[in-house]
């Protein structure tokens, strides 16, 4: 009873400690190796788009709200990119099991994003990300401005939004 | 009751505290962690086999902290287990940090010191990772070294393994080095052409103390890879070899192990084939020769089967058997273009797949070898089959629809340890509705239905997951074995919850009954036992 009182207690300092000490938003994002569909390696320091915005999705083959994300993305794609020149980087946590099948679903979904893959999870990992799907809207500066979970129809729309406000030049961090 | 008092008071805490920060400001540079809860209620009902849970609750949580600064990283993840929910290995019992670790980068070498996660190759000798909502977490505790240069890349360790608060009795040693010769040698014509192969060396230690038998305490294992590209050809192929290796998993037996993966994958924009086979042999690989299921695994051999996810393709999902299994899987995605025949207005999307898996073919030698296999010979007895056909189709502005059509043949005994029970064919069909109210408002829809004659007969299953408040969703659902041939397990499982989403903050509340099954994440799988309670879930990154 004292026992599991004091781990509790331990746990709720850790808790408060993480809190008000920390926010992932305004921090450039974590330099770590992925792979490219052909097996090559890539840093996440060569990501680019001319210090335009980045939205950097993660997901995985198997993840159903992932796949419905990154679809309904597509939809609108070229005309986000067209308005704020905005590039969506789409990491696959997909790991040995379904690895291989990222390239033909992908293509035959039709996606045009930058895909890269995260087999040993160590970009998830580095960016915490404790599930999929997850995004992140990084500025020119691969800083990141937003970070958002999970999906559900339309919450495609805080992500433009929040790349709008880049454009605008609102640098404010949303949170 | 008195026990579940402080882990009460420290859930309704650390909510708070979390909800009041999510609007904190960033404070020193460098620090960023993650942090999830999920907590449930137990009431027992003898009637869906839902236990009397003495302690009436249980709570899994973790937070990670991790520090970066420059070229330097250093972490901390504690976990606790009060106790620790159904499902769960008792021996995640109790609080404590688990995984600690500092690493240094400098030019193209990383050394990291304490708790790591690595991979050589597709893992079939060498693979440790996390995952939370398995309970699945084989980190090595040692040394990690990495270095690249010129298209060479190589990596080393010694560790320990993670096994609960504990670690393993075995040392495991590894090397693996990948040549990129397409990096090492640029000035050859290269084109399109990519070539990469990869070897790897991995060795466990662990002392005999086996009155009877002699048994090898240093067990050596290797592998060997290849990866070809071309344009829109992707080929890849890993062979491992391991040495005798008896252990509680294979029976105690001497026959060395093997593994063969190949895959092959052709894509181009709107189309894409993918073809795999698998032959496992006595594969079983762990920092502890009497350990089982997922504890202190060293190489990870997953399924070669569709991943599936909607809830009641998963009441028959296939496991790798790592004693022996022999099986192939191929793989079709086309998009009908819009404007097409099948494609319509907005197009259509298909997507086909199939995989079969068997035993391999043994004939027993009755000597401490077991058996003897003929590599490429099918074994009769079948493991697991299915078909998938998924259709997604956009009908208009605001609907979309999914309909997904599977046939599957499933070994119970093989997979689940069931004695004696007969192979389940079962036929299963979804359509997933997702309607549109506006731009962001929506109804999502379930229809599912399992129909079989053998094990539990037919099930059926509605969801409803409404989105139209802001940041919330309303899910409501019930899974019903209608077809159970014992009218009095014609039993409904129904279910109610909230989930809340706010930037990286995820908070879910359900209440409801939960049926037995695997729980399978990424091919590894867990059993969860029947439930009935409440379910308190949090999630965020910071």
């Amino acid at each position: 009873m004292i026992n599991s009182l004091k781990s509790v207690t331990i746990f709720i300092c850790l808790i408060v400690f993480g809190y008000s000490h920390a926010q992932q938003v305004g921090k450039v994002i974590p330099s770590v190796k992925l792979k490219t569909l052909d097996g090559n390696f890539i840093s996440t320091d060569d990501f680019n788009n001319d210090g335009k915005p980045i939205i950097l999705d993660f997901w995985a083959t198997w993840c159903k709200p992932c796949v419905n994300e990154l679809n309904a993305i597509q939809e609108v794609y070229a005309d986000w990119a067209k308005e704020t020149g905005v590039k969506v980087i789409a990491v696959s946590i997909d790991d040995a099991r379904t690895m291989a099948t990222v390239a033909p679903f992908v293509n035959g979904k039709g996606w045009d994003y930058e895909i890269y893959l995260d087999p040993n999870s160590d970009l998830k990992r580095a960016m915490n990300v404790n599930m999929v799907p997850q995004t992140f809207v990084l500025n020119g500066k691969k800083e990141i401005v937003k970070h958002h979970s999970s999906y559900t129809p339309g919450s495609e729309e805080k992500l433009i939004e929040e790349v709008r406000k880049l454009i605008a030049g609102d640098t404010s961090k949303s949170n | 009751m008195q026990k579940t008092l402080p882990v009460l008071i420290g859930t309704i805490f650390f909510s708070w505290s979390l909800i009041s920060s999510t609007f904190a400001q960033q404070l020193p540079n460098g620090i960023s962690g993650a942090f999830q809860a999920d907590a449930a209620t137990y009431k027992p009902d003898s009637l869906i086999g839902a236990p009397d849970v003495p302690e009436k609750m249980g709570l899994n949580s973790y937070m990670d902290l991790k520090y970066v600064n420059g070229n330097f990283k250093a972490g901390i993840r504690y976990e606790v287990y009060l106790n620790a929910l159904q499902g769960y290995d008792p021996r995640y019992k109790g609080t404590g940090i688990t995984n600690r670790y500092a690493s240094y980068t400098y030019e193209n070498l990383e050394i990291t010191a304490g708790s790591f996660y690595e991979q050589f190759g597709s893992g079939l000798i060498f693979r440790t990772y996390y995952d939370y909502d398995l309970g699945y977490d084989n980190p090595m505790d040692g040394i990690n070294i990495k270095y690249n240069t010129h298209g060479l890349y190589a990596k080393a360790f010694v560790g320990r393994q993670r096994a609960f608060f504990e670690y393993g009795p075995g040392i495991v040693r590894g090397i693996d080095g990948e040549v990129h010769l397409a990096e090492m040698f640029p000035d050859l014509k290269w084109g399109q052409h990519n070539l990469i192969i990869g070897g790897s060396f991995v060795s466990k230690y662990q002392a005999d103390n086996d009155p009877i038998y002699k048994l090898p305490e240093n067990v050596g294992a290797s592998a060997a890879r290849l990866n070809y590209t071309n344009g829109p050809l992707n080929l890849f192929a890993e062979y491992a070899y391991k040495i005798n290796d008896p252990s509680l998993v294979n029976g105690g037996i001497y026959k060395p192990g093997q593994s063969l993966y190949v895959s092959g994958t052709y894509s181009k924009k709107g189309f894409g084939f993918n073809a795999a086979f698998k032959r496992i042999d006595n594969m079983n690989f762990r920092s502890d020769r009497n350990e089982s299921v997922n504890v202190l695994n060293i190489n990870f051999i997953p399924a070669i089967s569709k991943n599936q996810t909607y809830r009641l393709a998963t009441l028959y999902p296939y496991a790798s058997q790592v004693n022996g299994e022999i099986g192939a899987m191929a793989e079709v995605f086309y998009t009908c273009k819009p404007g097409s025949f099948l494609g319509g207005k907005y197009g259509t999307g298909i997507n086909i797949n199939s995989s079969n898996i068997h035993d391999i073919k043994r004939s027993y030698t009755g000597d401490e070898y077991g058996y003897n296999s003929n590599f490429f010979a099918i074994g009769d007895t079948v493991f697991y089959q299915d078909i998938n056909v998924e259709v997604t189709k956009k009908i208009n502005k605001n609907l979309k629809v999914v309909a997904t059509y599977i046939y599957q043949t499933y070994n119970q005994t093989v997979v689940e340890g069931k004695s004696k029970s007969p192979l389940v064919f079962a036929d299963v069909a979804v359509l997933d509705f997702t309607y549109k109210f506006s731009s962001t408002k929506s109804l999502r829809m379930e229809l599912q239905g399992l129909w079989t004659k053998q094990d539990r007969g037919d099930w059926v299953f509605v969801l409803a997951e409404l989105n139209v408040i802001k940041n919330l969703s309303v899910v409501l659902y019930d899974e019903y074995n209608y077809g159970n041939a014992d009218e009095k397990l014609q039993l409904h499982f129904v279910n109610g919850g909230l989930v809340y989403n706010h930037n990286a903050t995820r908070v879910a509340l359900g209440y409801g009954k939960q049926r037995s099954g695997l729980l399978c994440v990424g091919g590894v799988c867990r059993l969860v036992p029947a439930s009935n309670g409440l379910t308190f879930s949090i999630s965020t990154s910071f």
